[in-house]
């Protein structure tokens, strides 16, 4: 590899006399003990060179803390670590890396104000001192173009989307040279094509001598690309398996324990096919879009002429790998940005460019992309957080003071309706899980029967309950008569839900199809940019 | 042989004592720094300290003083508390009263002249918060505008404002019964305010300073303005997501923050000092002073009082630096900047947990 004139491994020796199947991170009897929970308990982890080793477990089953003692974010309470057989002791992510130990985070961490060259440059200690970036950017396109990892270096981080950031990090490990990676829930952003193309370069990576932890709650992804599965649950470890050995039906019995029914998890739980099968009884139109064109943050035009309508008892999907305009439709939509030429009409009224509040009084549900950065104020208490669109009007309100007694009611109230588990109502959101705060908004925005509901990335980030129950909350919203604007790079969640999928691409629709004629592969090359013509023959709006 | 290493860790959970002893750890470090000035200066910071204490809070004396010096304080950092919880960093203070202080001269000395107290003293307030308002709502509009950053607006207004006063002192304003001195003439009795007899506190200003503690706290805590503050000072993006205008919240904080630092301006002129003269000698940098205060309140109005009246103690102290001591009053300014520059850092003790660890060496050998 490249990298090497910039990374000179201190352990060179030792890799060259590697074999496959030999130990590479050996983690012993690891607890570590967070303020009232116990993250790992004695669990035994060990990552052979060469193999790709997935860590399986739901949300809170200690999968993150365990790779983050490994990479030193964490020390652990009790517990032995070896690398390349040797005893460490990690004290910080330095010491990691200085082993050769990679890691990508769920949420990169990136400076949002530096270009992409510049991140990466930062990471790189052997980096020229003087003007390091051009050479960085040789590496990128290097890396890039071997890997499928699309980037243009020379972007701002903050003008990146979640999926575009996700690469960069990865990237960002591979230059530095790192023969042990961690990564965290790494296709979470990625569209079913972009997927394939990392494992792909998984696959090589491992062939190259690399060995990789690979973490996630996919089970298909899984069982797809790994050859070893290890299981937590609730901070301990249920076995590891070889993936020839294992199935989804056996994965699912170690994820979740024997108590818990097999629905979970296997595609849609017998609710939520229920309300499915209700047929549906599409209304009047309630969005209308049409024609619309929006600028990006580099003042690029990001949406490109999209027309469509949403109606009643209907929920409209539409998918895409994240950067190809979905953000600056949906925020041109509800308001957060100027749409250039185009209309948007909500129940027949233009609220083209008229501000959010314009839109909200309109009666409209908004399921940010982003939870964190737009949907809570993490320092404002439960009740607080759930008036965040509420607080203008009578009940919640007079003219002047709030209704503090009225609030505090509604409050306990939704989070009875919405089983939002907290210690006490005035505890800061910043303390609850990303389930509930997922909770959070979904008890705000829905709390009003609102007509409309834009869904961006609703499940992102979520475990398989998590999911299942904002999955179950937006059909028994459409069935109610809600109309539904959907939007998700996750193929199978768009398949599932949607009654009509839009497929988008560099700002426009490939083209809308009715959720009965859809073919999963065929929306994955849309998703790629590939159309097709009635009698099938495709003409690339790319090449392959 | 065993090793101590230092771990550093983030804290999530800081426990009610620690956020309160914390405070105190900083401002004993800033004392003990100042004790090595007095030290150089062959003082017994010991004593120093003590006579300070003494003069300070528990001579009546000192608590007449240092009730007047209180109300800028308590005014300035009223309306600091504000424009801090929208996370909009005034440090205009010390302009706004010196334009309140203007405003007063004017409706004193020209505009009303003659006309009976119980006309002259309201308008004097009234157009006092008007002019403070004012000026805070140059830098608030270019926020909202042009996204100027408002540390720098409002500070370089401060110089522009201290200008002004010169400006009117030595021109135009300049008194016809002072022998030239560069100050303004005395305001009519009318237009002066009533002191509590025996001190120089100027009761009707430290009146609306009380009154507005618990009004500022409820605006804060249960209005619907006071939501929209605080929503858009903790997280500017949610804000905008949901509907709040970002220029309504600038412009609010901004008139309220700059219009009670001018009513503070008011009341120096009007209550202590009856003329318009040197801006240093108007305000002994209330405005900057006031910034420590409502940090050291972490925003909360109803801890303005033990902090403001803990501050004019110390501004007290000053004159007792000065006239006892024999050092220079710059003492107390580098005083003031050290509290503040231990209580922001501070914070950090309050975020982060230094934790010693013991290891054996033979440990540490991989990695070093």
């Amino acid at each position: 590899m490249k990298s090497s004139k910039y990374y000179l491994s201190p352990f060179s020796q030792t890799l060259s006399s590697l074999k496959k199947g030999d130990i590479v991170v050996l983690m012993k009897g690891i607890t570590k003990r967070f303020p009232g929970v116990i993250a790992n308990y004695k669990i035994d982890f060990d990552l052979r060179y060469g193999e790709i080793h997935a860590l399986l477990g739901e949300n809170g089953a200690g999968k993150t803390t365990l790779v983050s003692i490994l990479y030193g974010i964490h020390q652990p309470d009790e517990g032995e670590i070896y690398v390349y057989g040797k005893r460490v002791h990690f004290r910080s992510p330095r010491d990691a890396i200085r082993m050769g130990i990679g890691m990508v985070h769920q949420h990169p961490r990136l400076i949002d104000t530096l270009t992409v060259a510049e991140n990466i440059a930062l990471s790189l200690k052997d980096a020229p001192f003087i003007n390091p970036v051009p050479n960085v950017e040789e590496l990128i396109k290097e890396y890039s173009e071997k890997y499928g990892l699309k980037v243009d270096p020379k972007a701002k981080v903050w003008q990146l989307s979640a999926g575009e950031k996700q690469r960069v990090a990865i990237l960002r490990t591979l230059i530095s040279g790192a023969k042990i990676l961690i990564l965290d829930e790494p296709t979470t952003s990625l569209s079913p094509p972009e997927r394939n193309d990392l494992f792909e370069a998984m696959k090589a990576l491992v062939e190259e001598g690399a060995s990789i932890i690979f973490i996630s709650h996919k089970l298909k992804e899984v069982l797809g690309i790994s050859d070893r599965i290890t299981v937590l649950r609730k901070g301990r470890k249920v076995g590891t398996v070889s993936a020839e050995e294992s199935s989804p039906e056996l994965l699912i019995k170690m994820m979740l324990g024997e108590s818990k029914p097999m629905s979970i998890g296997l595609g849609l739980g017998k609710a939520k096919d229920q309300l499915h099968k209700v047929g549906h009884k599409v209304g009047k139109k309630i969005l209308e879009v049409h024609n619309l064109y929006v600028l990006g943050d580099r003042g690029e035009v990001a949406v490109k002429g999209v027309s469509f309508e949403v109606r009643e008892g209907e929920i409209f999907g539409i998918v895409g790998v994240p950067g190809n305009g979905q953000r600056e439709l949906v925020e041109a939509i509800v308001g957060l940005r100027k749409a250039l030429k185009g209309v948007i009409r909500i129940s027949g009224v233009d609220i083209t460019n008229k501000g959010p509040l314009a839109v909200i009084n309109m009666g409209v549900a908004y399921i940010p992309e982003d939870r964190i950065k737009y949907g809570l104020v993490l320092d404002l208490t439960i009740a607080e957080n759930l008036i965040l669109k509420d607080y203008r009007r009578p009940p919640f309100s007079g003219r002047i003071m709030l209704n503090t007694s009225y609030i505090s009611k509604w409050c306990l109230d939704l989070m009875r309706r919405y089983d939002i588990k907290t210690p006490d109502i005035n505890t800061p959101v910043k303390y609850l899980s990303g389930g509930n705060l997922q909770r959070v908004i979904l008890a705000r925005e829905f709390s009003h029967n609102p007509k409309l509901i834009i869904a961006f990335r609703p499940t992102y980030g979520l475990d398989v309950a998590a999911t299942e129950y904002v999955q179950k909350l937006l059909l028994q919203e459409k069935q109610r008569g809600a109309a539904i604007l959907l939007i998700s790079e996750d193929l199978d969640e768009i398949i599932e839900l949607s009654d009509r999928i839009a497929v988008m691409f560099e700002g426009k629709f490939m083209d809308i199809v009715p959720a009965g004629r859809a073919d999963a592969e065929r929306l994955g090359l849309m998703m790629m940019g590939v159309r097709f013509h009635e009698e099938d023959k495709d003409t690339c709006g790319k090449s392959l | 042989m065993k090793k101590i290493r230092i771990r550093v860790e983030r804290v999530y959970e800081v426990p009610l004592w620690l956020r309160i002893v914390i405070p105190i750890i900083a401002i004993l470090v800033a004392l003990s720094i100042i004790a090595i000035i007095f030290l150089i200066q062959g003082i017994n910071p010991i004593i120093a300290y003590a006579e300070i204490f003494h003069d300070a809070f528990l001579t009546t004396y000192g608590i007449k003083f240092n009730v007047v010096k209180l109300i800028p304080l308590l005014l300035c950092s009223l309306g600091l508390s504000v424009a801090f919880k929208a996370n909009v960093w005034n440090i205009g203070a010390e302009g706004q009263l010196l334009m309140g202080a203007i405003a007063a001269t004017w409706i004193a000395l020209f505009k009303l002249k003659g006309y009976p107290s119980y006309i002259v003293i309201p308008a004097m307030y009234v157009l006092g918060f008007i002019f403070g308002a004012l000026w805070a709502l140059i830098p608030a509009l270019l926020k909202a505008k042009f996204e100027v950053n408002e540390i720098i607006t409002t500070l370089m207004m401060n110089y522009i404002a201290m200008k002004l006063v010169l400006f009117l002192i030595y021109g135009p304003w300049r008194g016809t019964t002072t022998w030239k001195y560069p100050i303004t003439d005395e305001f009519p009795a009318e237009a002066q305010l009533p002191l509590i007899p025996g001190t120089l506190i100027h009761w009707p200003s430290l009146l609306i300073a009380l009154i507005l503690v618990p009004v500022i706290y409820l605006f804060l805590k249960r209005t619907k303005i006071g939501y929209e503050i605080s929503v858009f000072g903790l997280n500017p993006n949610a804000a905008r997501y949901a509907g709040i205008n970002k220029t309504k919240v600038l412009v609010i904080v901004m008139l309220i923050s700059g219009g009670l630092a001018g009513i503070a301006g008011v009341g120096e002129v009007a209550g202590i000092h009856h003329r318009l003269r040197y801006p240093s000698s108007i305000s002994s940098g209330y405005g900057y002073t006031a910034i420590i205060t409502t940090w050291l309140a972490k925003l909360n109005p109803l801890l303005l009082l033990p902090t403001t009246f803990f501050f004019g103690g110390l501004l007290v102290g000053g004159d007792v630096i000065k006239i006892d001591l024999r050092l220079p009053s710059s003492v107390v300014y580098l005083f003031n900047g050290l509290i503040l520059t231990s209580l922001v850092s501070s914070d950090i003790l309050l975020r982060y947990r230094i934790r010693l660890l013991v290891v054996g060496e033979e440990d540490d050998k991989c990695h070093s």
